[in-house]
């Protein structure tokens, strides 16, 4: 067995810490989560109607996040917010906003994909029975578009989750930061740590994405 | 003469400058059926989604037992309860099963009882034979299968009148049968129905009065086994003559 260095792990409290690091990242990911998906059922709603101002705006809104790396709308807001406004956001908060205006623009994305792919003779065939407008949203088309909505919400949460590893640059201390650290710390004496550290860290994505990536794929067999 | 249901004058139609329906007038009698053919594009089918207010027209009126129907009107939905409509793709809904699409409307919007809605189902769907799908979800069933179980949606909304857009264009052959099957029982029990069809051997048997519409008019209307034999205008003729073929080869 090669020397992966996997000692440093149970080094004075470095699981722990590891864990930590790793609620740093999920904490980010659930917030934007948690906000991300009623703001982007509203975009997703506006972006189907068909008043061409709201149309425009929502559509650059969308355009201008999905072409940004993320990267870059980390620094936007982290550094160019002091720049401009005078206003010190912390890294987390940052974090926070970014995810959350990315997340709200892809979760829009997919509401309106799931909206629109409703063919219009559901509707109709809806309206025909006799429900009225209301009815026939409760009933017939909430029903699909959610059945359609929710394998792609749950792909985009674990998305979302991964990308987290880039906050460290803008100075949050999350998993990755922290297994650095421990890198870091015990170089001349477990020169072979990063093998051991970054598997470890691995496992925790893997860990909690792998749920999700099959939670998604049921799904979608269920309702496919 | 029986009553008179459902009243159509005047009705003009089009989508933007296109012109649809041009001034049609149209009585359907308690109890009769009226079969609508005519080339493709030539309004029939529009004509069908004008009588139950999915359209709005541009002129005239389409009246069901002296009640107006009117696209976006607030008592649309209460009219279209008493017309049932079955659409060339079936449009079951497809995350409910085949009993609870058929009583989906019934529950909700006539507020009756489960117990009686579902009953009346399941006997509806056993007299089309599909009894033993009543849990299963439309993906699970064929062509002809989903075809039936939308003409039961509809009845069990006890309709005074039935519209019936085309249903077997979209169905294999050997599944046109079972549904047409469907649709004559209906006829025999006396229901009320339009339909627009391809099918002429079908119109034939079925019709009490056959309307032959081109370019959103009535071209000529009449019983069908005089429309059939012999039409008296020269289009309906011509249109008659693309279902019928003679021989290229000689015969011996």
């Amino acid at each position: 067995m090669p020397d992966l260095g996997l000692e440093v792990l149970f080094k004075g409290k470095n699981m722990l810490r590891l864990l930590g690091g790793l609620w740093a990242a999920l904490e980010i990911s659930l917030i934007s989560v948690l906000l991300s998906i009623p703001l982007g059922i509203l975009l997703g709603i506006i972006m189907v109607r068909k008043e061409l101002v709201l149309r425009v705006i929502t559509r650059t809104y969308f355009e201008f996040i999905r072409i940004m790396p993320q990267l870059v709308l980390l620094f936007i807001v982290f550094f160019d917010s002091t720049k401009l406004f005078g206003i010190n956001l912390s890294g987390e908060l940052s974090s926070v906003i970014v995810f959350t205006l990315w997340g709200t623009a892809e979760m829009g994305d997919l509401v309106r994909g799931a909206i629109t792919s409703i063919p219009k003779h559901q509707y109709e065939s809806s309206l025909a029975l006799g429900l009225n407008n209301a009815q026939t949203y409760f009933y017939v088309i909430i029903p699909q578009t959610v059945r359609r909505l929710l394998p792609l919400s749950v792909n985009l949460i674990t998305r979302m989750i991964k990308t987290t590893s880039l906050v460290l640059l803008i100075g949050v201390v999350e998993v990755t930061k922290v297994a650095q650290q421990i890198i870091e710390a015990n170089r001349t004496s477990s020169p072979n740590a990063a093998f051991g550290v970054y598997l470890t860290v691995f496992m925790m994505y893997f860990l909690t994405c792998w749920p999700l990536s099959i939670l998604a794929s049921r799904l979608e067999k269920k309702w496919g | 003469m029986a009553e008179k249901l459902l009243m159509i004058e005047h009705l003009n139609k089009s989508y933007d400058d296109l012109c649809v329906i041009k001034d049609m007038s149209l009585t359907v009698h308690k109890g009769e059926v009226v079969v609508v053919i005519g080339p493709s594009g030539c309004g029939k089918s529009t004509l069908l989604r004008c009588i139950n207010g999915l359209e709005p027209v541009q002129g005239g009126r389409i009246c069901l037992s002296g009640r107006e129907i009117k696209h976006g009107s607030r008592d649309l939905p209460m009219l279209r309860q008493k017309i049932g409509m079955v659409f060339q793709s079936y449009e079951l809904f497809p995350h409910l099963s085949i009993i609870d699409n058929i009583t989906l409307a019934p529950l909700k919007v006539q507020k009756r009882k489960k117990e009686e809605v579902e009953e009346e189902a399941l006997s509806l769907l056993d007299r089309v034979g599909l009894k033993d799908k009543a849990r299963q979800y439309p993906r699970q069933l064929s062509g002809g299968q989903k075809q039936r179980a939308a003409i039961v949606r509809a009845l069990c909304m006890h309709p005074e009148v039935m519209l019936f857009d085309e249903v077997t264009a979209a169905l294999d052959p050997e599944m046109v049968r079972e549904v047409l099957d469907v649709m004559l029982r209906l006829a025999q029990q006396g229901r009320t129905m339009i339909i627009v069809t391809h099918e002429m051997q079908f119109a034939k048997a079925v019709a009490d009065r056959v309307i032959f519409v081109d370019n959103g008019e009535i071209i000529e209307e009449g019983k069908p086994a005089e429309f059939f034999k012999a039409p008296k205008t020269k289009r309906a003729a011509r249109f008659l003559n693309i279902f019928e073929f003679s021989p290229v080869k000689a015969q011996n």
